[in-house]
């Protein structure tokens, strides 16, 4: 309901400005032909004449509603285009979403030509700029992924910044070269449109390219610059776009506006920055206090950074800098001040108004396309991509060079490769060109220009470049297929791998990063987050959760059920197992193996984990299902006399920690588990659970561990209750098998126990650790189940 | 936590772990550092529950087995020694140490121990084989949900089979090293350190 609220309002929000003016587009919808009203004389009367004094049973009022109807069925239109595509999902493999939406563009367009219909001109520049790009950034504020993000901010900046204005000025002084050429009958554009051409048309978008580069598993360097470059070169497209567009009126450029220029631009981009800083400090503060107003806790994060991106505008500032920087403020102490609904509520409404806006957009141009006027002139739009392509493969090139001294990971040629072929326009592109102003002599000639090169980047290179990067990774990676041992191996050394570096904190040995941290931790989240975030308590809580994570599961399995082995059979067949036969693996055999592994091993922990694809929300089930095991392995060895008869493996004693704290540490992780948050930020958010330990001494460590059962007891019954459920949730394998499983791995370790034994019979060193009541029920209870902790069920659902 | 580092790391530790590990002064300092900031009970050790702390470590499939590799046979703590000895397996080979051969202590990041802390993540009972179901615990932790056991069993069999040289159905060291010998472990296992 709410988000239906959202689109009308929205909606009617956009027909504000059409209140008066006429240009109204007609659907070419069944049963209503009113023409437009500017023409008020063809057409049936709405009304029926009023000389009748009876009272009309049936009336219909179309102007009326006009407005919001058609804006209506137009986005209906784009969104029902969508649903298509992913209908057969072999093509939004091969071809991006993009290339769709302008083809199904093109085909109303065409439609609408054919009868004479006008397209609709809600492109004008105010509704672009004010009404679609915004939710656009937004969307690509607040799920960029933050860390991996500013560790290569230089990177991006240098790209975007520089990287845009090369191409810029490289695009438009070739052009300007070639227009002197009389052969093409371009000799009237000077220097400075052809500069703001030029700038027009260097803005790289990120849609299909970054769904391909996550699709073939790119390496996490090269996704994140080029999605940072596609974000921040839209600022600095936007800024050299109006620079150009004030200068081309000037018949003479002179120094001191270049320079005048180029202080304009950092004016421009920091003073965007520093708006969206402030508008996103204060919408954290404002959601400190929203707890007793949930329902409209979402409100606050769509106005405030709304507010920036009009407030910049109103200052002629980049907006879509300040919205961004809003957005990537906010999202970092907002989602924790904020209840987990609102929290979805937010990330599924932003999603949906990007992908609404993109979709229209692109939808438009289709449209456009057909219905427009076009001028044409062979050499200058063919000079426009050739230029353009070799430009930014010059650029990246030449830029890379530089850069690369200053990099972790430097970037070889194939990245390289990726990085310039991926550069495709789009939207902002075209919107931009559309809303050229008319003084501008060759304005046809330039909307023209642009969406050819849209057309040609975004359907060849979007299509092709699938196929080129695989091809690419294929001849580098090592793909040998003779052993199943070397893949399972090499993933376990990248998982290991990843987890260290985690470990290391890697990524923290930046001096400035360190000391924002610092700062963000004394001072920044005691303001701007709510101290009490007990809004339910940690059971009802995890209960919550792992109900959801079940239900999911659920979902995504029920076709599965008849392949999932009988419990008994799988008894039966550990029981044979040592007598039974090798047996042989014929080479399809081995192939499917490779594929299954391929296809159903967790990705190595990527830190741009929040970005999935432009057009979902972030996927985390990956981590669900590896926090349900957890959690499934904690609560397993809770569940008091579980583990009766079992020997104690040493080696498994690390699973025994505090359940406790155990559960706490992971819940707002799990929340915030889009992993792109600093570790301190978890461990600073736990200041009060360390003085419950106390220091714990070195010798007493052992006995700390079985003691503290504490409350935990009293809990594992509702926990249990939870596994339970959670169990009924995951279908395929009920936990029964487990304790014979890990009775297998167990080695008897009985000189632990005995440790542990004898330290639970010490006297504790801190009241807290005192055991409890039900301790003395079995100290093997105790003990067995922390230190039996199974680690993993092999047959988790 | 600068300045406590450099207080409570006397010189002559770091020579000595710089001695053992084979890193640099700065890396020690650095990685000393980010022991403190994890070390919530200051009392120079690390426990399980500090690195359960980092939220990365825990979605990670293998976060539990790593962290266990960081403490000794049946300790709960691990002190600053201890855990640059197990990091010190993730230093690159450099050059000048890959034409050492066999010198009379074998470097904590030769290809034998990377290969060895690698081994000891299946080998969970230390009994020096990776049994089929240590081999299927670990596959299953990284394997999502739409895999039926009879498919993992099917490729751990298979897993095994490759490896497996003296029919004991279990992977052993050597046999593990065998396997990988044409894997460029050197590369894989190593992180680049920062100063």
């Amino acid at each position: 309901m709410q988000m239906i609220a959202c689109v009308i309002a929205f909606c009617t929000v956009i027909s504000l400005p059409y209140g008066s003016n006429g240009e109204i587009p007609q659907k070419p919808t069944g049963g209503v032909t009113i023409l437009p009203p500017i023409k008020p004389d063809a057409g049936p009367q709405a009304f029926p004449d009023a000389e009748k004094a009876n009272m009309p049973v049936f009336t219909m009022d179309y102007p009326r509603i006009q407005i919001p109807f058609e804006i209506t069925l137009w986005v209906l239109l784009a969104s029902f285009a969508k649903i298509g595509f992913h209908v057969y999902h072999k093509i939004t493999v091969w071809v991006p979403e993009s290339c769709l939406l302008i083809t199904v563009g093109l085909i109303v367009g065409g439609i609408m030509h054919s009868v004479h219909e006008e397209p609709p001109a809600v492109l004008s520049s105010n509704v672009f700029f004010l009404y679609m790009l915004p939710p656009i950034m937004l969307d690509s504020g607040y799920f960029m992924p933050t860390r991996a993000f500013f560790e290569n901010m230089g990177t991006v900046l240098w790209f975007a910044v520089v990287g845009t204005l090369w191409n810029s000025i490289g695009i438009g002084m070739s052009l300007f070269a070639i227009c002197q050429i009389e052969a093409f009958g371009v000799q009237d554009i000077n220097l400075q449109e052809n500069l703001l051409f030029a700038a027009i048309i260097s803005a790289v978008d990120p849609v299909a390219v970054l769904s391909v580069f996550e699709d073939v598993s790119v390496n996490e360097q090269l996704y994140i610059v080029a999605f940072g470059e596609c974000l921040f070169n839209d600022a600095v497209t936007v800024v050299l776009y109006n620079m150009f567009n004030f200068v081309a009126d000037m018949p003479v450029v002179e120094p001191v506006d270049v320079f005048l220029g180029v202080a304009r631009f950092f004016v421009v981009g920091l003073g965007g920055m520093g708006f969206g800083l402030l508008f996103g400090f204060v919408a954290s503060f404002t959601t400190r206090f929203t707890s007793n107003v949930r329902a409209i806790e979402p409100l606050f994060i769509f106005m405030y950074s709304y507010l920036a991106y009009l407030v910049a505008e109103l200052f002629a500032i980049s907006s879509i800098m300040a919205i961004v920087t809003c957005a990537i403020t906010m999202k970092y102490y907002v989602e924790e001040n904020v209840s987990q609904r609102s929290c979805t509520t937010i990330r599924h409404v932003i999603k949906m108004l990007g992908s609404i806006s993109e979709t229209l957009i692109f939808f438009f141009l289709g449209v456009v396309t057909v219905t427009t006027e076009h001028e044409w002139n062979w050499g200058y739009i063919m000079f426009t991509l050739l230029f353009a392509f070799l430009w930014r493969g010059l650029g990246v090139l030449v830029l890379t060079q530089i850069i690369n001294p200053f990099r972790t990971i430097p970037f070889n040629l194939k990245d390289q490769f990726g990085l310039s072929y991926g550069g495709l326009r789009g939207a902002i592109s075209f919107a931009l060109a559309y809303t050229l102003p008319d003084n501008i002599g060759r304005r046809q000639l330039f909307i023209t220009a642009t969406i050819c090169i849209i057309i040609f980047t975004v359907f060849i290179q979007g299509i092709s470049i699938r196929p080129l990067i695989e091809l690419i990774n294929v001849r580098r990676t090592n793909r040998n297929l003779d052993t199943i041992n070397v893949e399972v191996h090499c993933r376990v050394m990248e998982h290991t791998m990843a987890g260290l570096e985690d470990l290391c904190g890697q990524w923290s040995h930046y001096y400035w990063k360190d000391k924002f941290l610092k700062f963000n931790n004394r001072v920044l989240r005691k303001i701007l987050i709510k101290d009490n975030r007990a809004e339910s308590s940690i059971v009802a809580l995890y209960k919550k959760l792992e109900l959801q994570s079940a239900l999911e599961i659920l979902d995504t399995v029920t076709g599965d059920l008849s392949t999932s082995p009988s419990i008994v059979s799988l008894y039966e067949e550990k029981k044979g197992a040592a007598s039974k036969p090798k047996k042989k693996f014929g080479r399809a055999d081995l192939s499917n193996m490779h594929d299954l592994l391929s296809k159903n091993m967790y990705k190595i922990r990527q830190r741009t984990v929040a970005y999935t694809n432009k057009h979902t929300l972030p996927n985390d089930i990956q981590t669900k299902e590896i926090l349900i095991r957890r959690h499934a392995s904690i609560r397993r060895s809770l569940r008091p006399g579980s583990f009766q008869t079992e020997p104690i493996p040493k080696s498994q004693k690390y699973f025994s920690l505090p359940l406790g704290q155990n559960l706490d540490s992971y819940f707002p992780s799990k929340r915030r588990s889009h992993a792109d948050d600093e570790e301190t930020m978890s461990e600073m958010a736990y200041p009060s659970r360390r003085s419950r330990f106390g220091r714990p001494a070195r010798s007493s460590s052992r006995a700390m561990v079985p003691l503290h059962r504490l409350g935990t007891l009293t809990e594992a019954t509702s926990v249990d209750v939870v596994s339970e459920e959670s169990g009924r949730g995951g279908p395929r394998v009920p936990p029964v098998p487990a304790p014979r499983r890990h009775s297998d791995n167990a080695a008897a370790e009985e000189e632990d126990a005995g440790d542990a034994e004898r330290h639970a019979r010490s006297p504790p060193l801190s009241p807290s650790w005192a055991p409890e009541p039900t301790e003395p029920q079995d100290n093997r209870t105790v003990r067995n189940p922390l230190l039996r902790r199974p680690q993993w069920n092999p047959k988790k659902q | 936590m600068g300045s406590r580092a450099s207080t409570l790391l006397r010189e002559e530790e770091i020579e000595e772990i710089k001695k053992e590990t084979g890193f640099s002064h700065s890396q020690i300092t650095r990685l000393y550092s980010r022991f403190s900031s994890l070390d919530k009970g200051e009392n120079g050790t690390l426990s399980r529950e500090d690195f359960q702390r980092i939220p990365e470590l825990a979605i990670n499939p293998l976060g539990d087995r790593i962290i266990n590799a960081f403490f000794p046979e049946g300790e709960d703590q691990v002190n600053f020694r201890g855990f640059m000895r197990t990091l010190a397996h993730f230093r690159p080979i450099e050059d000048n140490e890959k034409n050492k051969d066999h010198s009379a202590s074998e470097p904590l990041n030769s290809r034998t121990n990377k290969l060895l802390f690698a081994f000891r993540l299946y080998d969970l009972d230390r009994d020096d084989k990776i049994s089929r179901d240590e081999l299927l615990q670990v596959l299953r932790m990284m394997v999502g949900v739409n895999i039926s056991d009879e498919q993992l069993g099917s490729i751990a069999d298979r897993t095994i089979q490759e490896a497996d040289q003296n029919g004991d159905s279990a992977i052993s060291f050597n046999e593990f090293i065998k396997v990988l010998e044409k894997v460029d472990v050197e590369q894989k296992m190593s992180i680049r350190f920062l100063h």
